[in-house]
C-alpha cells in the first residue's frame, strides 16, 4: 500500500478526497466550485497531484471528462458543486449513460443535517440523476468516504462502463476520520461476466463457418472493451465483410478492404444492403439502436444472428437473436479465434467469393459522392481535406447534426479511441469540451472539433478555458447558417417548411474567437479550403478557429428515412 | 401474462426508487410491489407482480438484475409456488344480526376479527388474490369502511429457493 493511501491520524473528508483520487491515478478533474464543495477545493489546492481545470459552465466540465475518458483508457472525472451546478452537470452525465462512457461525477451537497429543508442550493442530486446514471452514491458518514469513492471508480470502469455520482454533503468534507483507501472491492450485487459461455462460443463458431453471406456488425463496445486488435484478427481471418456503427468507428481499420464503412441511416449503400441480405450476422458490442435497424420488422430478414455484449439487457432487446454470448468482447473474441482454429473448418470460399462480387456491385454505386466543381464550399470536402492533411492521425470530436455525419463519413478512422462523439443522446454543445478532454489526455496531438454554427454556441463559453490552458485545438466550424439536420428533414419529410432552422444574426466567429484570445480565420472559397487547414495546423501552439462558409443546400447522403428497412435508402 | 418475480436487493435507502423508478422509466406494468427486510437486515425482498409478454418480462428481469443494489431474482412464474397477500377490511355492523353474520362470513373464509367496536369490525383475511375478492365481494351487503391490501408475497415451493 503506497503512503498517500492510508494515513493513521485522522484526515477531513476533503482531504480523504483528494487522496482517494491519488489513489486511482486520478490525473485531472474538471469541474467547477461552490459553496457545498469550497472544503474540496481548499483541499485540492493544498496539494500538487490531482490537477484541476476550471470550465466556464458545468455541463463542460462532465463533457470535457467524457472527452477525457473516451480518447483514453481512463475514467473521466468532474465536480461540482450542489444545486445549479449538479443540475448544469446532467446533461453531460446523461450523454455519458447513453454512450456508456466510464465517468466519476462528485457533487457537493448541502450538509446532513438541511437535506430535505429545501436548504440554500439544495437539490436531490441522487433523485434527480438516478435514471441517468449506472449507480449513485449519498455519502452521509465521513467513515464511508473512501470506501464509496472506491466502489464509484469500480462501477464506473467495470463490465458496460457508464457514469457514476457521488454526492458529499458539506459537513462530510470537514469531518474527519482515519483514511485507507480500500485497495480492491468486492460487492456481492454487482459481478460482471468477462468471459463468453463455452458452450455458445462453439455455436457461435459453427454458425460462423455455415455462412454463405455473411456480415460482421460491430460498435461502441469495441472501443470501450479494448477489443479492436482482435477484432481486426477476427475479422482478418474470416475474410468476411465488416461495418461499424457511429460508435465503432476506428475499431476495424477504415482503410481495410474488407471494410464496408458506417452504416444505419447515413451508412453506407454497400453496408446496409450487406446486412439486409446476410444470412449470418456477427453483431459485437453493439446495441441494434433505432438508427441502425430502421424498421425493425424489415432488418436483417434472412439472417441468423450471433450477439456478443457484456450487457446481458443489450441481447435481444430490439432484435431477436439466435446465439447470444454475454461477455466482454477482447477475451471473447479471442475465444472466437481459438474456437474457428480449433473447430478446423473454413469459411466458404466459393460463397464468399460470389457474396464479395455482389458487394462490389453495391460499392460501385459511390454512394458517398459529392459534387467536386461546386463553386461553393463543400463540407465533405473540408473534412476530407481534414482527413488527408492530418494523415487520418488526428483526435477528432464532433457536435450532432450534418456535419456530424459528415464527418463521421469521410475522416477515416484506422485506430480506435480517435472519434469521439455522441451518438446515444445526441447533444448539441459536446464538440468543444469533448476537444478539451481529448488534448487533456494528450497534449501533443493533434485535435480536432468538427461542429456547426449551431452546435458550438451550446458551449461556446469553453473557448475561454481553451485560452487559460492554452489548448491548441482545430475547430473546424461548417457554417451553413442552418440548423443543418433539422432543414433537412423539413426539407424532405414537410414539404420545405423550415420552422425556426435558419440561424439568423449569427456572430462574426472570428470576432468571437479573437475575442477569447484565439486565431479565427473565415473560408468562403473551395479553393482557400487546404490553405487554411494547412496554417491552423501549423500554429501548433495556438487554438485556431476555422469558420467555412458552406454550401447552405447540402444534404446528408445516403439516408434510410424513418420507417424504412436497410435496403431503401434514398441515395444522392 | 401475469408473472411473479421475487427480488433480493441491499437494504439501502434508495433501493426501492431504482426499482420503482425502472419500472414507471421503461413503461413496464406494476400491478403490486411488497418490500421488507429479511432476516438478515442487510438484505430486503421485494415481490413484484407484473404482466407483459415473454419479451417484455425477459427486459424486465434483465433491467432489474442490471440494477447494483440487486442482488438475485426468480421469477417466480416458472415455478410451483405459494402466493399469499393480507388484507384488513373494516365494516360497519351496528345492529346484532349484522355482526352475526359478518362473523360467519368472516369464519367460512377463515378470517379473524381483531378489532370490534360497538357499531364495527376489522377483519384480517389471508390467501391468495382471488379468495380476498371473494370474501370482499361477500361483503357486499355491508358498508365497508376501509380495505388494506398488502400485495402479494410469493415463495417457491420445494428445493427451489432465493437466497445468497
Ligand atoms: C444525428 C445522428 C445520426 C445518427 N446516425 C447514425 C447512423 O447512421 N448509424 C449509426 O450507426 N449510428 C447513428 N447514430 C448513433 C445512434 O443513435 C447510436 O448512438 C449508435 O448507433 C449506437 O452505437 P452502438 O450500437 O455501437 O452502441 P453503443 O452505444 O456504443 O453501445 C455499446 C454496446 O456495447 C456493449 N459493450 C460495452 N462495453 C463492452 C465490452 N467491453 N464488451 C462487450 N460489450 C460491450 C454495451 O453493453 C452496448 O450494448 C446517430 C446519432 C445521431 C445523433
Ligand atoms: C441540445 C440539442 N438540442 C436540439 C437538438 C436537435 N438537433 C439535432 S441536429 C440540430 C441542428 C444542428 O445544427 P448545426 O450545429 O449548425 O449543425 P448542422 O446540422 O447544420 O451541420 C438540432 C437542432 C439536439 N440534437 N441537441
Ligand atoms: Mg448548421
Amino acid at each position: 500500500m503506497s503512503e498517500t493511501a492510508s494515513s493513521s491520524t485522522a484526515i477531513t473528508g476533503a482531504e480523504i478526497f483528494c487522496r482517494s483520487l491519488q489513489a486511482e491515478g486520478v490525473e485531472v478533474v474538471f469541474g467547477y466550485p461552490g459553496g457545498a464543495v469550497l472544503h474540496i477545493y481548499d483541499a485540492l489546492y493544498r496539494q500538487d497531484k490531482v490537477s484541476h481545470v476550471l470550465v466556464r459552465h458545468e455541463q463542460g466540465a462532465v463533457h470535457a471528462a467524457e472527452g477525457y475518458a473516451k480518447s483514453s483508457d481512463k475514467p473521466g472525472v468532474a465536480l461540482v458543486t450542489s444545486g445549479p451546478g449538479a443540475t448544469n452537470a446532467i446533461t453531460g452525465i446523461a450523454d455519458a449513460y447513453m454512450d456508456s462512457v466510464p465517468l466519476v461525477v462528485f457533487t457537493g451537497q448541502v450538509p446532513t443535517s438541511l437535506i430535505g429543508n429545501d436548504a440554500f442550493q439544495e437539490v436531490d442530486t441522487v433523485g434527480i440523476t438516478r435514471p441517468c446514471v449506472k449507480h449513485n452514491f449519498l455519502v452521509k458518514d465521513v467513515k464511508d468516504l473512501a470506501t464509496t469513492i472506491k466502489k464509484a471508480f469500480y462501477v464506473a470502469t467495470t463490465g458496460r462502463p457508464g457514469p457514476v455520482v457521488v454526492d458529499i454533503p458539506k459537513d462530510v468534507t470537514a469531518d474527519s476520520c482515519e483514511f485507507e483507501y480500500p485497495e480492491s472491492i468486492h460487492m456481492r450485487s454487482y459481478n460482471p461476466v468477462s468471459k463468453g459461455h463455452t458452450g455458445q462460443i462453439r455455436k457461435a463458431v459453427e454458425l460462423i463457418l455455415s455462412a454463405k453471406q455473411p456480415m460482421i456488425y460491430t460498435g461502441g463496445g469495441v472501443i470501450l472493451g479494448k477489443g479492436s486488435e482482435a477484432l481486426t484478427e477476427f475479422t482478418r481471418k474470416l475474410g468476411y465483410p465488416i461495418t461499424n456503427t457511429l460508435m465503432g468507428l476506428g475499431g476495424y481499420p477504415a482503410s481495410d478492404k474488407q471494410y464496408l464503412g458506417m452504416l444505419g441511416m447515413h451508412g453506407t449503400y454497400e453496408a446496409n444492403m450487406a446486412m439486409h441480405h446476410a444470412d449470418v450476422l456477427i453483431a459485437i458490442g453493439a446495441r441494434f439502436d433505432d438508427r441502425v435497424t430502421g424498421n425493425i420488422e424489415k432488418f436483417c430478414p434472412h439472417a441468423k444472428i450471433v450477439h456478443v455484449d457484456v450487457d446481458p439487457s443489450s441481447i435481444s432487446k430490439n432484435v431477436k437473436v439466435d446465439v447470444p454470448i454475454v461477455g466482454e468482447v477482447e477475451p471473447v473474441l479471442r475465444e472466437l479465434i481459438k474456437g474457428l482454429d480449433e473447430n478446423g473448418g473454413k469459411p466458404d470460399a466459393e460463397a464468399l467469393a460470389t457474396w464479395w462480387k455482389q458487394i462490389e456491385e453495391w460499392q460501385a454505386q459511390d454512394c458517398l459522392k459529392y459534387d467536386q466543381n461546386s463553386e461553393l464550399i463543400k463540407p465533405q470536402y473540408v473534412v476530407q481535406k481534414f482527413w488527408e492533411l492530418t494523415q487520418g492521425e488526428a483526435f477528432v470530436t464532433s457536435d450532432v447534426g450534418q456535419h456530424q455525419m459528415w464527418a463521421a463519413q469521410f475522416y477515416r478512422f484506422d485506430k480506435p479511441n480517435r472519434w469521439i462523439n455522441s451518438g446515444g443522446l445526441g447533444t448539441m454543445g459536446v464538440g468543444l469540451p469533448f476537444a478539451m478532454g481529448v488534448q487533456f489526455a494528450h497534449p501533443d496531438a493533434t485535435v480536432g472539433c468538427i461542429t456547426g454554427e449551431a452546435s458550438i454556441q451550446m458551449c461556446i463559453q469553453e473557448l475561454s478555458t481553451c485560452f487559460q490552458y492554452q489548448l491548441p485545438l482545430k475547430i473546424l466550424n461548417l457554417n451553413n447558417r442552418y440548423l443543418g439536420m433539422v432543414r433537412q428533414w423539413q426539407e424532405f419529410f414537410y414539404q420545405g417548411r423550415y420552422a425556426m432552422s435558419y440561424m439568423d444574426a449569427l456572430p462574426d466567429f472570428v470576432k468571437l474567437a479573437e475575442a477569447y484570445g484565439h486565431v479565427g480565420i473565415q473560408v468562403t472559397q473551395p479553393g482557400d479550403v487546404e490553405g487554411a487547414i494547412k496554417e491552423a495546423l501549423a500554429q501548433k501552439e495556438r487554438l485556431v478557429f476555422l469558420d467555412f462558409i458552406t454550401d447552405q443546400s447540402e444534404n446528408v447522403y445516403p439516408m434510410i428515412p424513418a420507417g424504412a428497412g436497410q435496403n431503401e435508402m434514398i441515395l444522392v | 401474462m401475469r408473472h411473479i418475480i421475487s427480488v433480493l436487493l441491499e437494504n439501502e435507502a434508495g433501493a426501492l426508487s431504482r426499482v420503482a423508478g425502472l419500472f414507471s422509466a421503461r413503461g413496464y406494468n406494476i400491478e403490486s410491489l411488497t418490500v421488507a427486510p429479511t432476516d438478515d437486515p442487510s438484505l430486503s425482498r421485494m415481490t413484484i407482480v407484473t404482466s407483459g409478454s415473454d419479451e417484455i418480462v425477459e427486459q424486465i428481469t434483465k433491467q432489474l438484475n442490471k440494477l447494483i443494489d440487486v442482488i438475485k431474482l426468480l421469477d417466480m412464474t416458472a415455478y410451483p409456488h405459494i402466493e399469499r397477500e393480507m388484507a384488513l377490511v373494516k365494516v360497519r355492523v351496528p345492529e346484532a344480526a349484522d355482526r352475526e353474520e359478518a362473523k360467519r362470513l368472516a369464519d367460512i373464509f377463515r378470517g379473524r376479527i381483531i378489532d370490534v367496536t360497538h357499531d364495527t369490525y376489522v377483519v384480517e383475511i389471508t390467501g391468495e388474490g382471488s379468495k380476498l375478492d371473494a370474501f370482499l365481494e361477500a361483503l357486499q351487503p355491508f358498508p365497508v369502511l376501509e380495505v388494506v391490501r398488502s400485495g402479494v408475497m410469493g415463495i417457491a415451493r420445494g428445493d427451489v429457493s432465493l437466497q445468497i
